[in-house]
Parts: C-alpha cells; sequence; structure tokens
C-alpha cells in the first residue's frame, strides 16, 4: 500500500543509530585512553556488563516501574477522556472542573510526591503521581478535539437531525481521535516522569523497589556504573512507550492523514 | 427591462410553491442584519438560482429554508411539511467525513435515520453510480480530487431522495473543465431525480447556464434587483452556451449584479 514505507523506516532509524554508535564508540575510547576510574565515568563496555551481571536486580526494577507508569497512563486515559466528555456537555461543567485540572497540571509534581508518600503507601504514591502528570495533557486535549468538530459536519448532522448521542459516536469522537492521540503520546512520557520523580522521593526515605530507587540506591554506595545502567533502562522505557503510541497512533489515523498514494495508479 | 430573445420570459410562470419565504428577516446577535422583509418562493420542480455578490444573503437564505438557522423576523411556508423533512444540501465544500470510506459517507444520512447498513446498501450503491464513484466506493476522501468529493457530496444529498435540493456556490472552488462537466452531469441528475434545485453562486455564466429562474440579490439585506425566467424546454448544452438567449440572459444578469454591487458601496 505504501511501497517506500521501508527506505523510510531504515533512514528514520539508521542514521540516529549510526550516531548513537559513534558516540558510544567516542566515549568508549575517551574513558580507555585517558584511564578515567570508573566510578568517575564509567565505559560504555563497562555499563553493558554491569547491566548483564546484575540483570535480575535491575529487570525486575524495570517491570515495577513500566508497570507503574502503563497502569497509571491507562487509569489517566481512562479518567482524562471521561472528564473531556463530561466537560463537553456543558459550559458549567468546564467552569467548574477545569481549574482543579489546570491547578493540579501547573503545581510541580516534586513538591506534591512528599505530600502524597506521607499519605498513602509508596506504590499507591508513585502510581498517584504518575496519572496526575499524565492526566492533564489527555483531558486538554481531547477536549481540544472534541471541541473543535468541522463547522460544516456540524450543520451536515443537524440538518439529517442526528441526537446528541449519534453526534457524540459518528462526529466528535472520531474528529477528536488525532488530538486524542497526541495527548496520550504526551501523558505516556510524562507518566514515566512522574513515576521515576515520586519514586526518587520514595527512595530517599529507603523504600521502593523501581528503576529510580537503584539509581539512588547505587548513588548511595557510589556504584557510578550500575547508576548508568539504570538511567539506560529507564531512557529505553521513555523510548518504547514512546514508540508504542507512536505506533498506535499509526495504525489509526494512517487511512486519513497518509494520503492519495493508494487510488492514485 | 425588455429582451430580444423570446426565450426570456418577463411573465410568472405560477407553479405551486414548495416553500415560501414571507417578509423573513435574520439580523445576527453582533447586530449584522443579513436579510430583511425578504420574499421568495421556491416553486416546484425549478432550477432557482439565488445570484450576488458575496455577502449579500444568499447562503442565509439557503440556511434558512434548510432548517440550520431560525428567522428573526418573517415566516417560512411549506407547502408540505415531508418537503421539509427532506431536504438534500450540498455546501460549498464537500464537508465530507474525512475518516470514512466514500461508501460510508453516503450511508451517512441513511445511517442517522436509522435505517442498516444492508438495507441501505442498494440506496447507496445506486447513488454512487450516478455520480459516477460506484469503483471508489472504498477510497477516503483524502484519496479523491476535488471534483470526485464533491461528485460523493452529492451522491451523499441525493442518497435520502431528497424533493429539494439545496446547493451552496458547490464548484466554486473547481477548475472550470471540472465545473462545466459536474454542471452537466447535475442537470442530467435533476431531469432524473425530478427534484427542486436551489442553487447559490455568483458566476453569472453558472447561473444561466443552469438555471430556470435568476434572482439576483443586492448586497443590501438581501432586497431583490431583478428576477430572469428561463425556459426550462431549453435544452443546456454547447449550443445553448453560445447562443443568443445566453448571452442576453448573462448581460442582464450582470447589469443587475452591478446594480446590486453599486447600491451597496455609496
Amino acid at each position: 500500500m505504501i511501497p517506500n514505507r521501508p527506505a523510510i523506516a531504515w533512514r528514520d532509524i539508521g542514521v540516529p543509530l549510526a550516531v548513537l554508535l559513534a558516540a558510544l564508540a567516542l566515549w568508549e575510547a575517551l574513558v580507555r585512553w585517558k584511564n578515567i576510574p570508573p566510578y568517575i565515568l564509567p565505559a560504555p563496555s563497562v555499563i553493558l556488563a554491569k547491566l548483564i551481571e546484575d540483570r535480575e536486580l535491575l529487570f525486575s526494577s524495570l517491570l515495577v516501574t513500566l508497570g507503574v507508569t502503563v497502569e497509571a497512563l491507562i487509569v489517566a486515559t481512562v479518567c482524562g477522556v471521561a472528564l473531556a466528555l463530561l466537560i463537553a456537555q456543558s459550559k458549567w461543567l468546564e467552569r467548574a472542573l477545569l481549574p482543579f485540572a489546570i491547578t493540579l497540571q501547573v503545581t510541580p509534581i516534586i513538591a506534591i510526591a512528599p505530600l502524597l508518600l506521607v499519605y498513602l503507601q509508596p506504590g499507591n504514591a508513585v502510581l498517584v503521581c504518575a496519572f496526575l502528570v499524565a492526566f492533564f495533557p489527555i483531558l486538554s486535549n481531547t477536549s481540544l478535539g472534541l471541541a473543535s468538530v468541522d463547522f460544516g459536519l456540524r450543520d451536515l448532522f443537524d440538518l439529517y437531525r442526528a441526537s446528541p448521542w449519534q453526534k457524540l459516536i459518528y462526529l466528535r469522537l472520531p474528529s477528536a481521535l488525532p488530538q486524542f492521540l497526541a495527548g496520550l503520546r504526551i501523558g505516556g512520557g510524562l507518566a514515566l516522569i512522574g513515576a521515576i520523580v515520586a519514586e526518587l522521593a520514595a527512595g530517599a526515605s529507603g523504600q521502593g523497589t523501581g528503576l529510580a530507587y537503584r539509581i539512588v540506591e547505587a548513588g548511595f554506595r557510589l556504584d557510578i556504573p550500575r547508576m548508568f545502567a539504570a538511567l539506560a533502562l529507564i531512557s529505553l522505557s521513555g523510548l518504547a512507550i514512546y514508540g508504542a503510541l507512536a505506533a498506535l497512533s499509526y495504525v489509526l489515523l494512517r487511512g486519513w492523514h497518509e494520503s492519495a498514494r493508494a487510488q492514485d495508479e | 427591462m425588455t429582451l430580444g430573445a423570446s426565450a426570456v420570459r418577463e411573465t410568472q410562470v405560477t407553479a405551486p410553491a414548495l416553500v415560501a419565504l414571507r417578509a423573513v428577516g435574520k439580523t445576527f446577535p453582533s447586530g449584522l442584519v443579513a436579510l430583511a422583509d425578504y420574499d421568495l418562493d421556491v416553486r416546484e420542480g425549478e432550477f432557482l438560482t439565488l445570484l450576488g455578490p458575496s455577502g449579500c444573503g444568499k447562503s442565509t437564505v439557503l440556511r434558512l429554508i434548510a432548517g440550520l438557522a431560525n428567522p428573526t423576523a418573517g415566516a417560512i411556508d411549506w407547502n408540505a411539511p415531508q418537503v421539509k423533512n427532506n431536504i438534500g444540501v450540498v455546501f460549498q465544500d464537500a464537508t465530507l467525513l474525512p475518516w470514512a470510506s466514500v461508501f460510508d459517507n453516503v450511508f451517512l444520512p441513511l445511517r442517522l435515520k436509522g435505517v442498516a447498513r444492508e438495507a441501505a446498501s442498494p440506496r447507496i450503491e445506486e447513488a454512487l453510480a450516478h455520480v459516477g464513484l460506484l469503483n471508489f466506493s472504498r477510497a477516503l476522501p483524502r484519496e479523491l480530487s476535488g471534483g470526485m468529493r464533491m461528485r460523493c457530496a452529492i451522491a451523499r444529498a441525493l442518497v435520502t431522495r431528497p424533493t429539494l435540493m439545496m446547493m451552496d456556490e458547490p464548484f466554486a472552488a473547481l477548475d472550470e473543465v471540472t465545473r462545466f462537466k459536474l454542471n452537466d452531469d447535475l442537470l442530467a441528475l435533476k431531469r432524473r431525480f425530478g427534484a427542486t434545485i436551489v442553487f447559490v453562486t455568483h458566476s453569472v455564466f453558472e447561473a444561466a447556464y443552469l438555471s430556470t429562474r435568476i434572482v439576483v440579490m443586492s448586497r443590501r439585506a438581501g432586497s431583490i434587483i431583478d428576477e430572469i425566467e428561463i425556459d426550462p424546454a431549453i435544452p443546456r448544452d454547447d449550443d445553448y452556451r453560445s447562443s443568443r438567449t445566453f448571452a442576453d440572459v448573462c448581460r442582464r444578469a450582470s447589469r443587475a449584479l452591478r446594480v446590486s454591487i453599486e447600491e451597496a458601496t455609496p
């Protein structure tokens, strides 16, 4: 259907991958040449060795962090879309509810985390933090999408006397889909940040099992290679979440965002 | 104003009015008066064109008849209420659902009326066949040209078999060749379906080619400057386009249009 897709994929993945490998090689060479000790700057090979050596510990932590992030993102999606639909029903609800959502959004999550840790179990506090930061972009993008329906299409539905329910199902939800997916992509990245931030706050009090806690713990022990190893896993998690959501977006929107080629023989 | 061509009749032919606008006014909340004290009869079976400069209220007339806006004064009288409930509208823009196939776009009016997909299918295919899009029923709007998109919009308006079709500058954005072709196709469809058409345009030539009656509107709250009748019996083809009658209609409509513009600019 899209003939030159593999070429695009190769260019999009190959170029940054080549640059990354070059940077890693330079890093490795620099560390070896200058004899930098691993407790100051570990070489990539040392980090990789650490990743393999500590795999059980690190991967179980990775699963914890990813689990919390995905869980928070799902809850944030359900709540964000539900609230967006509610707000779309009336201006009064929007006036009543939106200020609270905005206040939660503009208050830095790092400042809320300690308080949540007072009231909640550490695991739940981390989940709530991740939820709070992921929720707002999904809410605001979905709201925007639901509100920005084409005027002509709105007239068309009025002409055929569509019920509010029909308008929602056949017009407003599909219209909102691109914006919702954009919100979801932002929310996915933020959920990971929220989870990490909350865990750092929790980790300072000596509790936690996620990747951020491994960083804090390794920092206390001056195990710099393990800090880097955990950091690498966090970066990869972020990339994986972004990639998965971008792929979802592509699958859902390609029909009407990818253009004319299919039919223009 | 007198015209040499006998085909252009000065006297009004009285066919029953499908819908009548009586002293209709439309003032927007901003205070802008789009229409004031406006009278118009839409006669059964005619091809009525509202011609006028932009901002003269012609689209407002169309929206009022379609029930997309309410008049702030006067009344809109319907000959038969079932006509009011089955109006087809083609907007300036094709206004298709971008995520839905051509088939699903044409299905929309029936779907909103609660008709099941299987039951609607033959009617959709018939409508698509009439506009020459049967082979494109699975295509998405983005894969179509502007003219094809407009055909899809016309098929969608036809699928409910409306008695009255309203068209708001449907071909304004198309190139001339496509426009001529669609004009001919529209006339063929009208012959086949016999619907009454109210057409809005700012093109004198398009109005003269398509219409059986042209109403030229003034920019001042839509008052009517001239009304031109064209014999429905004249075949609309290339000969007509180069005929004396066509030239006379165009001259008269252009003159009225000029008056309409000059009236508005003191």
